[in-house]
C-alpha cells in the first residue's frame, strides 16, 4: 500500500468525522497557538529592547560613581558622592589603552532655558565632543562643539530638536542665536536629529561642553558618568577589566565606582528571555503531552471502533505494516493539522495581542518549523502505541468483533 | 502431475474460554482438487466457520496440517499469510463487511491497493470485476445505497478483483432472500465454470445442492463426503422465480 493511498484513507477518516477530530486536535491546537503567540511576543520584546540599547551607541562600558545599577545611555543618578573627577576622565583619555576608541564624559542638570519670552526647562547635558559618535545621536543642522571649545570653555550650546522647535518658530533659525542657560548666555552652533529610545524623547536636551558647565555653570569638578566605546565587541571585556583596576587604584574602594559593561547588561536580557523562553518551552511541552494523549485516547477509540475494518482489510491481504501505517499516518496527520491550525492562530493571536498592547510581535520561522514538527512528531509518538495494538489484532478476532 | 489445491490432514482447533475446552474441529482430513466447487455443510456451532477461516489462512489449526497448493500454511510467516490472502484467496462473508465509507468501487479496489497495482490499472480492473457480477451501473454507490444481494456482489466482485484461484464463502446467502441467494450463486456457478476453486460454508441444504460435493460436518467432524449428482441450475431457478413474478403481477 503506498503513501498517497495511506494519505487518501487518513484523510477521508478524518473528515468522516470532523466533530471529533476537530476536539482532538484542539489540544495540539492550543499547545501551538500558545508556542507562536509566546514566541512571536517574546523575540519581538527582547528585539525593541535590545535596539533600544543598541541606539544608544554600541560596545559601550559605563563608569559612574557609587554602588549604583542602570543601563549605559541612561544614566542613573547616582546616591554613591561625588567620586569621578574631570581629571581621571583626563588620565583616562591620555593613557590610550588598545581598543579604546572614545570617551565621554556626560553631567546632566536642568536649568531653564529662555530664548526672548520663550522660556523652557530643560536637562542639560555637559560633554565631550565625541558624543554624537559614541551615542549615535548626530547632529542635524550646524555643528556639534570640538575639542578646541571644550579646552576654552567656550559658551557655545547645541540643541536638542524639541527644545529648538519650542523656543524657535523653525530649527533653522536657531543657529547663531543667543540663548541663557542659566546664568550663562551661550550662542547655538548646532541642533540635533529628532531621535527617541522609545521610552524618552532625546530632543528635550541641550548640549554645551563639560568645562563650561563646571567652569561658568555649576562650578562643581566631578562628573555624573563617563561612557567607554571600544572599537569592538570582542574589546568589551579586556577594557571593562582594565577600567576595574584602573579607577581602583585611583578611588582604592570597589564601592566608590560602578563599571557598567553594555555586554554585560545585553547578556542579561538574553539570560532572562532565555529563562522565559525555557519556561514556556516547558509549559507548551506540557500542554503538547496532554494534545498527544487526547491524540492517543482517540486513535485507541478508532482502533477500536474500526477493529472489524482491520480484520476485513487483513482478510483481503493486508501486513501487519499495512495497518501499522494507516494509523500512524492517519494520528500524524491529525496532530501535524492541529499543528497547522494551531500555527495560524498563533500567528493572528499574536499580532492582535501586539495591536492591543503595543508589544511587538517578530513571527519566527524557527518557532514555527519546530512548533510543526514537534506536532508531527507528537502524533507519530502517540499515535504508534494504538496502531500497533491495530496491526496486532488477529484477524479472526477482529472480523467477530461486534 | 496433479496434486490438490487443498489438502488438510487431522486438523484440530480447540479454543480455551476460560476452564472449558471448546473442539470446534475434531481431526478433520479432506482434499479438493483444482476446480472443484463444494459445499460444507452443517448445524451451527459444527465447526464450518472455523475450518473455512483456516482454509482462508485467517486462522490456525490448533493441531493438524493444511497443505495450499502443495505449501504447508503453518511453515509461513505474517506477511506471507497477508500475501496468500491477496493473491490466492477471494473471500465472502456472511455479513459482507464491505467498509461503508467507501464507494462500491473503492471498496472491491481494496486488495489491488494491498497488491500495489498502480491507480488507474486498479480502477479498470475492480469496473470489470463489478461487471462481472452484473453491477456496473452502482460502481460509485455507497454500502447502505446497495440492496443485501448488491452488497454481497460486490464483495464478490473484491473477492474475484486479485483472480485468486480459490474462492471461500461463508454463508454468501444466508443474510438474503431466495431470489438474491439464487444470483449470488448464479455468479458463483459460473465462476467454478470458469475454472475457480468454490468452496462454501450453509447450512442450508437448497443452497448446497447448487454445488457438486458436500462435505457435512457434525462437532467438529467430517461424517459424510457426498457427490452431488445433478446440482441445481440457479441460472433456471431465476428464470423459473421470474415468470412466476410475472403471473403474480398479472
Ligand atoms: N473464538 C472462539 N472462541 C471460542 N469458541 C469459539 C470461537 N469460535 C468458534 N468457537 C466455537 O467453536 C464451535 C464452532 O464454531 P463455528 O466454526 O463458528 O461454527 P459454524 O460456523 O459451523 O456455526 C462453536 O461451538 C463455537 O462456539
Ligand atoms: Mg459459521
Amino acid at each position: 500500500m503506498n503513501l498517497s493511498e495511506t494519505l487518501h484513507s487518513a484523510i477521508s477518516s478524518i473528515l468522516s468525522n470532523k466533530l471529533r477530530s476537530f476536539l482532538t486536535m484542539l489540544g495540539i491546537i492550543i499547545g501551538v497557538a500558545a508556542v507562536i503567540a509566546m514566541i512571536s511576543l517574546g523575540e519581538g520584546t527582547t528585539e525593541e529592547i535590545v535596539g533600544q540599547i543598541g541606539s544608544l551607541g554600541s560596545n559601550q562600558i559605563t563608569v559612574i560613581p557609587g554602588r549604583s545599577r542602570g543601563m549605559p545611555g541612561m544614566p542613573v543618578a547616582s546616591r554613591g558622592g561625588n567620586m569621578l573627577e574631570w581629571e581621571h576622565y583626563l588620565q583616562l583619555r591620555d593613557f590610550t589603552f588598545p581598543g579604546i576608541k572614545n570617551i565621554i564624559v556626560e553631567n546632566t542638570t536642568s536649568f531653564p532655558i529662555t530664548y526672548g519670552r520663550e522660556s523652557v526647562r530643560g536637562r542639560v547635558v555637559g560633554t565631550t565632543p565625541q558624543y554624537p559618535e559614541v551615542r549615535n545621536f548626530k547632529v542635524d543642522i550646524g555643528r556639534f562643539f570640538d575639542q578646541r571649545e571644550l579646552d576654552n570653555a567656550e559658551r557655545v550650546i547645541v540643541l536638542g530638536r524639541t527644545i529648538a522647535q519650542d523656543l524657535f518658530p523653525s530649527p533653522e533659525e536657531a543657529l547663531g542665536k543667543k540663548i541663557r542657560v542659566g546664568r550663562i548666555t551661550a550662542t547655538v552652533i548646532g541642533v540635533m536629529e529628532e531621535k527617541s529610545t522609545g521610552i524618552q524623547d532625546l530632543g528635550e536636551q541641550v548640549f554645551i561642553p563639560l568645562t563650561t558647565m563646571q567652569k561658568r555653570l555649576t562650578g562643581s569638578k566631578y562628573i555624573q558618568s563617563m561612557t567607554i566605546q571600544t572599537e569592538t565587541e570582542e574589546n568589551l571585556d579586556s577594557v571593562a577589566q582594565f577600567l576595574e583596576t584602573f579607577f581602583l587604584n585611583r578611588l582604592k574602594d570597589p564601592e566608590k565606582f560602578s563599571i557598567i559593561n553594555q555586554q554585560d547588561i545585553l547578556d542579561t536580557i538574553n539570560q532572562v528571555t532565555g529563562t522565559m523562553t525555557l519556561f514556556l518551552t516547558a509549559i507548551t511541552g506540557i500542554s503538547l503531552l496532554v494534545g498527544g494523549i487526547g491524540i492517543m485516547n482517540i486513535m485507541l477509540v478508532s482502533v477500536t471502533e474500526r477493529t472489524r475494518e482491520i480484520g476485513l482489510r487483513k482478510a483481503i491481504g493486508a501486513r501487519p505494516f499495512d495497518i501499522l501505517i494507516q494509523f500512524v499516518i492517519e494520528s500524524s496527520l491529525l496532530s501535524a493539522l492541529g499543528g497547522l491550525i494551531g500555527i495560524v492562530l498563533g500567528i493572528v493571536g499574536s499580532q492582535v495581542i501586539s495591536k492591543f498592547t503595543s508589544y511587538p510581535a517578530i513571527i519566527s520561522v524557527e518557532a514555527i518549523i519546530i512548533a510543526f514538527s514537534i506536532s508531527v512528531g507528537i502524533g507519530l509518538f502517540f499515535g504508534i502505541y494504538p496502531a500497533r495494538r491495530a496491526s496486532q489484532l488477529d484477524p479472526i478476532v477482529a472480523l467477530r468483533y461486534e | 502431475m496433479n496434486q490438490p489445491v487443498i489438502k488438510v490432514e487431522d486438523l484440530w482447533k480447540i479454543y480455551q474460554l476460560g476452564e472449558v475446552q471448546v473442539e470446534a474441529l475434531r481431526g478433520v482430513s479432506f482434499e479438493i482438487e483444482e476446480g472443484e466447487f463444494v459445499a460444507v455443510m452443517g448445524p451451527s456451532g459444527s465447526g464450518k466457520s472455523t475450518l473455512l477461516n483456516i482454509l482462508g489462512c485467517l486462522d490456525r489449526p490448533t493441531r493438524g496440517r493444511y497443505f495450499l497448493d502443495g505449501q504447508e500454511v503453518s511453515q509461513l510467516n505474517e506477511n506471507q499469510l497477508a500475501q496468500i490472502r491477496n493473491q490466492k484467496i477471494g473471500f465472502v462473508f456472511q455479513t459482507f463487511n464491505l467498509l461503508p465509507r467507501l464507494t462500491a468501487l473503492q471498496n472491491v479496489e481494496l486488495p489491488l491497493i494491498y497488491a500495489g497495482v498502480p491507480s488507474q490499472k486498479r480502477k479498470e480492473q475492480a469496473i470489470k470485476s463489478l461487471e462481472a457480477v452484473g453491477l456496473e451501473d452502482r460502481v460509485h454507490h455507497y454500502p447502505n445505497q446497495l440492496s443485501g444481494g448488491q452488497q454481497q456482489r460486490v464483495a464478490i466482485a473484491r473477492a474475484l478483483v486479485n483472480n485468486p484461484s480459490i474462492i471461500l464463502a461463508d454463508e454468501p446467502t444466508g443474510n438474503l432472500d431466495t431470489r438474491s441467494s439464487e444470483e449470488i450463486m448464479y455468479i458463483l456457478q459460473g465462476l467454478n465454470r470458469e475454472g475457480k476453486t468454490i468452496i462454501l460454508v450453509t447450512h442450508e441444504r437448497d443452497i448446497a445442492s447448487h454445488t457438486r460435493r458436500i462435505l457435512h460436518f457434525r462437532d467438529g467432524q467430517l461424517v459424510d463426503d457426498e457427490i452431488v449428482e445433478q446440482p441445481l441450475e440457479a441460472g433456471e431457478i431465476l428464470k423459473e422465480l421470474r415468470e412466476e413474478k410475472v403471473v403474480e403481477s398479472l
